[in-house]
């Protein structure tokens, strides 16, 4: 009796209490810098896509959500030919985003991906590519990595020496 | 057996194996780069360090390198000794100094020994603040990528490219950390192995260049056992198919057989898999416009029951390439007796072979037999353009009685430099005798050449020399018999002699001959080695299941007695004179053809029945040596298309047969059961077999994209495909552990995403596979009983007045049709020629490289002339692959005219 007497009286006293409930969508909720939403893949500060189609995204997602096709420019750069997310499945863990040696796989503060039909949950690289570099502006692969791309020869990345003379005979 | 300690546990290793060898095979994790269990020894790496102690009470120790000290009795050691820890981690740290930031960009990747060996360190942060070397890269040709910045200076491509395959122009440049890996300038790596570079490299220098194309990570690729389709030798590969295509050829160990590498054609020729003209629906030819239009499979299998009435006169045509399921399917539904599968000539030599095999005493070796064998007589082959690993194999057998020398200098054999150093350039017994100069010539001994007759009269001269019983040569000629006398003291006195020859100078005699050799040798007591090469990866199967010939094929439509024929991934126009073909198949009036690629043959059909390639359906090789093997699907293929044997049972189960299969596994009972000698039930496990309950993954565990790679399709995943036909399936799930030499999917264990993590399947490193090597072996030698040697030695050669000898000439890339179908192989393929020795081209008036018009048997054609003075008098060869002149049973009498 007494028990019950004490609920309806705790009841009672949340209502002068301060609403938890947000009118969403009218009101947006603080969503933090760190959080874990919509994929995107980004551009390095060049301008070109970051993605070098590596598959290390895809093989670090625990629900193998993630897959694409490597393709190589006729200059070495490598970039995905398709690079598809299926968002049905996705649990945005962030695995990807931990795996990318490049940056390119990002995930945004975004989580308004609501549809009513789930196959429009599935997104190509058309719908995964921005236009700027994310939340790293400056890094930029293909000037660290030793490949020699367009407009990048070897001997031109970062700590990197000339190319070697074979034919020298200097110690 | 010596007993060696390590790190106080006393382990028994082999007798003169070096610690390296004994540690991985008992199971321990050391790293190493410079180390091949095919090719030993050098100690160029420093990688493989251990601490080894004089004695119990030697508590100090010194650091040696594992790979370059014996395993001798006693020997105390330690793997995890700090001390020596530490000294491996800075000698990976050192070789990772210029190694560049590429691994995302690195095909490499996920299978890479310095990856593997890195993290087995534990090396993980670069401390160094100086700059990385950088290397200027080199265009290799279509099969090979080169990307210098990663090497480690192993050395390992060079001792493969120069010491093992015998390539000369790759090299090693330049000093200190400069050292450069390549050719002496841009272009394409010469050597018919390039491509193990790929597996070879430890890292990612030299990497697959048609895999590039479509590149897939090792551990994205759907895998299963299969046999290499491209010659007889019946090599054991590892494709791997990813979104529905076929993407790399990877080397799977079989110790028996092709051991730890590949030929480029095998290694490249997958492509027609992919090839964008695949029959992939069945096609009908419309009555009205006789033209070939697409079915369905309803319509077809109506077209096969209103052709395929009782009483109705079916004949069946064979194909050497075909497994030995769909031969057998096709013998079943059209009956033994009106089977056909070779020409004639083939068909005799076949035969031939078979009988030598089968009831002559000497065996066919394996590839590892041969390599191991320290004198050898080929008879008739070009066996760098037939089967090229036998050449690699050959290679080694060359060094196998100079290192007997070396060996008793006390030099261990698993010392590579210093046995090389102590063999110099001395080379064992090969004696090659062939129509024309061959790149093996190099490595004999002596070489002769000669028409097929007098090549086979060597042989007969050889096996008379060796046992006087043996038919002898009339009037041989003093510089033949004084050769045959030098051949058969050579044999004579060697411990492993092997007598090679084949079906591609398509001389019976010389099969004769060769046989003759191997026998006689086993009369004076050798364990001789009789090896047969053919062209074809199931032309002994076929074979072993008998068949009658095209010609008879022919002639029962000449006579009437049939009208429809079911030909079985077979280009009759490949393999008989067109004009034959012509009147055959025009005569015909159902001609139902059953292929993967549309041919000749094909466009004469009245039904084109989409059949799999050797990635998409199961079946059974037998290869030179007479070995079963079978080969897995890979890949479920689209459309319309089903295995060659399905096919033929719908068209069974139309035509009321009273025989019907449901699997893989019954067509295999029946074959067991109607051809005794093609016992194949222990090939492989059954379809039922189940390891823990479980079948074993195609998928490695790690296989991506799972529910994203259909989704573009449907969002809805769809089911993974079942495999009723074999013990494999098409998923990541199932027993992760070591399955059975046959089904082994993949190479793989932890930490050892490389290829070199095939170290862990064999029953020791280097060896044989855990459970034996797989294949079964159909064919032993008679024992006991008298030899009866073959008769018939043939009168020697006559260089005709008016016309020449037309023989083959065979080529690695261009003569296997299939394998043209890569980009990288047709880039290789030298256009049709034919070649005459210059005495012949002056009396023809043929001067320089000009064209010359060629008649052979109803036929003509132009072709550009080369001269090559190897060729005896009388004889000119012609090239072996797509030319006008294609078809003609070779050699045969032709004419050669100059033309204006």
């Amino acid at each position: 009796m007494f028990s019950l007497i004490r609920t309806m009286w705790t009841i009672l006293l949340h209502m002068f209490r301060k609403r938890e409930t947000v009118l969403y969508p009218e009101e947006k909720p603080y969503i933090p810098p760190r959080w874990r939403g919509r994929i995107i893949l980004s551009r390095d500060p060049d301008g070109e896509e970051r993605c070098v189609a590596c598959y290390l995204c895809a093989v670090a997602c625990p629900v193998d959500c993630i897959s694409l096709q490597a393709a190589e420019d006729g200059h070495g750069r490598r970039y995905p030919e398709f690079f598809r997310i299926n968002f049905s499945r996705c649990i945005f863990c962030g695995f990807c985003e931990e795996a990318c040696p490049t940056y390119a796989i990002q995930l945004t503060n975004d989580f308004e991906m609501g549809e009513y039909v789930r196959q429009n949950l599935v997104y190509e690289k058309e719908d995964l590519l921005i236009s700027g570099p994310g939340k790293h502006p400056e890094y930029n692969f293909y000037r660290m990595a030793g490949l020699s791309i367009k407009g990048k020869d070897k001997g031109e990345a970062v700590n990197e020496e000339q190319p070697v003379d074979v034919r020298d005979l200097m110690p | 057996m010596p007993t060696i300690y390590i790190d106080n546990k006393p382990y028994e290793v082999k007798d003169g194996q070096n610690l390296l060898h004994a540690c991985l095979s008992l199971g321990f994790d050391i790293p190493y780069f410079c180390w091949h269990p095919a090719m030993n020894s050098v100690g160029a790496c420093r990688q493989c360090a251990v601490k080894q102690f004089r004695d119990e009470k030697d508590t100090k120790g010194k650091i040696v390198m594992s790979c370059m000290t014996p395993a001798a009795d006693g020997t105390r050691i330690s793997i995890d000794d700090p001390e020596v820890k530490e000294f491996r981690a800075c000698v990976i740290e050192w070789l990772m100094l210029n190694h560049p930031h590429d691994c995302p960009v690195c095909d490499e990747g996920g299978e890479c020994h310095l990856q593997d060996m890195t993290v087995m360190t534990g090396h993980d942060y670069r401390r160094t603040r100086f700059r990385k070397r950088t290397h200027r890269n080199q265009d290799l040709g279509p099969f090979v990528n080169h990307e210098m910045n990663r090497c480690i200076q192993c050395y390992r491509c060079v001792r493969f490219y120069r010491d093992h395959a015998g390539g000369r122009d790759f090299d090693v440049f330049a000093s200190h950390h400069h050292v450069y890996f390549g050719r002496q300038k841009d272009g394409t790596l010469e050597n018919e192995f390039s491509g193990n570079l790929v597996e070879i490299c430890p890292t990612g220098v030299f990497t697959d260049k048609s895999l590039k194309r479509h590149y897939t990570r090792k551990w994205d690729l759907q895998t299963a056992p299969s046999v290499c389709m491209h010659c007889g030798l019946g090599c054991n590969t590892i494709p791997g198919e990813r979104y529905g295509t076929l993407r790399r050829i990877l080397n799977r160990f079989n110790g028996e057989v092709n051991g730890y590498f590949l030929c480029d054609r095998g290694r490249y020729g997958y492509e027609f898999v992919n090839s964008s003209r695949r029959t992939r629906q069945p096609f009908i030819r419309n009555k009205e416009s006789g033209k070939l239009v697409p079915a369905s499979r309803e319509e077809s299998l109506e077209y096969l029951s209103s052709v395929l009435y009782f009483g109705a006169k079916v004949i069946g045509i064979g194909s050497p390439r075909a497994s030995i399921e769909a031969n057998f399917a096709l013998r079943t539904l059209v009956g033994p007796e009106r089977f056909f599968s070779f020409g004639e000539r083939n068909l005799k030599m076949i035969s031939s072979i078979i009988d030598a095999l089968k009831n002559g005493p000497a065996r066919s070796p394996s590839l590892r037999e041969i390599a191991d064998s320290d004198a050898v007589f080929v008879l008739g082959e070009d066996v760098t353009n037939t089967a090229p690993l036998l050449a690699l194999a050959l290679r080694q057998s060359v060094r196998q009685r100079p290192m007997e020398r070396v060996e008793k200098f006390g030099i261990p054999l698993w010392n590579d430099s210093a046995v090389r150093e102590g063999i110099q350039d001395e080379k064992g017994p090969l004696f090659i005798a062939g129509t024309h100069a061959t790149k093996l010539d190099e490595l004999a001994t002596e070489t002769y050449h000669g028409a097929p007759d007098d090549l086979a009269r060597l042989g007969f001269a050889v096996a008379h020399e060796l046992d006087p019983e043996a038919p002898a040569v009339t009037n041989p000629g003093e510089d033949v018999s004084s050769l045959a006398r030098r051949i058969a003291n050579a044999l004579r006195n060697s411990r492993r002699p092997v007598v090679i020859s084949g079906m591609s100078s398509g001389s019976e005699e010389l099969v004769h001959a060769a046989a003759n050799a191997a026998w006689a040798l086993c009369r004076t007591g050798k364990d001789a080695g009789l090896c047969f090469i053919q062209n074809e990866c199931n032309a002994l199967g076929l074979g072993l299941m008998g068949g009658r010939s095209l010609d008879e094929a022919f002639s029962l439509m000449e006579k009437g007695e049939t009208d429809t024929a079911i030909v079985l991934e077979n280009d009759l126009y490949g393999n008989s004179e067109s004009f034959l073909v012509d009147k055959f198949l025009d005569k015909c009036r159902h001609v139902i053809v059953i292929d993967h690629l549309p041919s000749k043959t094909t466009e004469k059909a009245g039904l084109i029945l989409p059949a799999c390639t050797f990635a998409e359906s199961n079946g059974v090789f037998v290869n030179n040596e007479g070995r079963a093997q079978r080969f897995f699907r890979v890949f479920v293929p689209s459309d319309e298309i089903q295995d060659s044997w399905r096919w033929l049972g719908d068209a069974m189960k139309v035509s009321r047969h009273p025989v019907s299969w449901e699997t893989d596994d019954d067509i295999i009972a029946s074959v067991s059961r109607e051809v005794p000698i093609l016992n194949l039930k222990d090939v492989s496990p059954p379809a039922a077999f189940r390891v823990a309950g479980q079948k074993i993954p195609r998928q490695p565990h790690r296989y991506s994209g799972r529910t994203a790679m259909h989704a573009d399709i449907s969002v809805h995943e769809p089911k993974p495909p079942e495999d009723p036909d074999s013990a494999l399936s098409f998923s990541m799930e199932g027993y992760e552990g070591m399955p059975p030499s046959p089904l082994l999917t993949r190479f793989w264990s932890p930490g050892w995403n490389s290829v070199q993590s095939v170290n862990k399947f064999q029953s020791e490193v280097g060896g044989p596979l855990r459970g034996g090597d797989p294949g079964k072996r159909l064919i032993e030698p008679a024992k006991g009983g008298a030899v009866s040697y073959f008769q018939g030695v043939p009168a020697s050669f006559e260089p005709g007045s008016e016309r020449l000898f037309i023989v083959p000439l065979y080529h690695i890339f261009g003569s296997d049709e299939l394998s043209l179908l890569s980009p990288g192989i047709a880039e290789r393929t030298p256009a049709p020629y034919i070649a005459l020795s210059r005495k012949d081209a002056d009396s023809l008036g043929i001067a320089g490289e000009s064209g010359a018009e060629v008649a052979a048997s109803g036929q003509s054609c132009r072709l550009p002339v080369k001269v090559d003075d190897s060729l005896p008098h009388g004889v000119v060869g012609l090239f072996a692959g797509s030319s006008p002149l294609r078809g003609i049973a070779l050699p045969l009498w032709g004419r050669v005219r100059k033309t204006e």
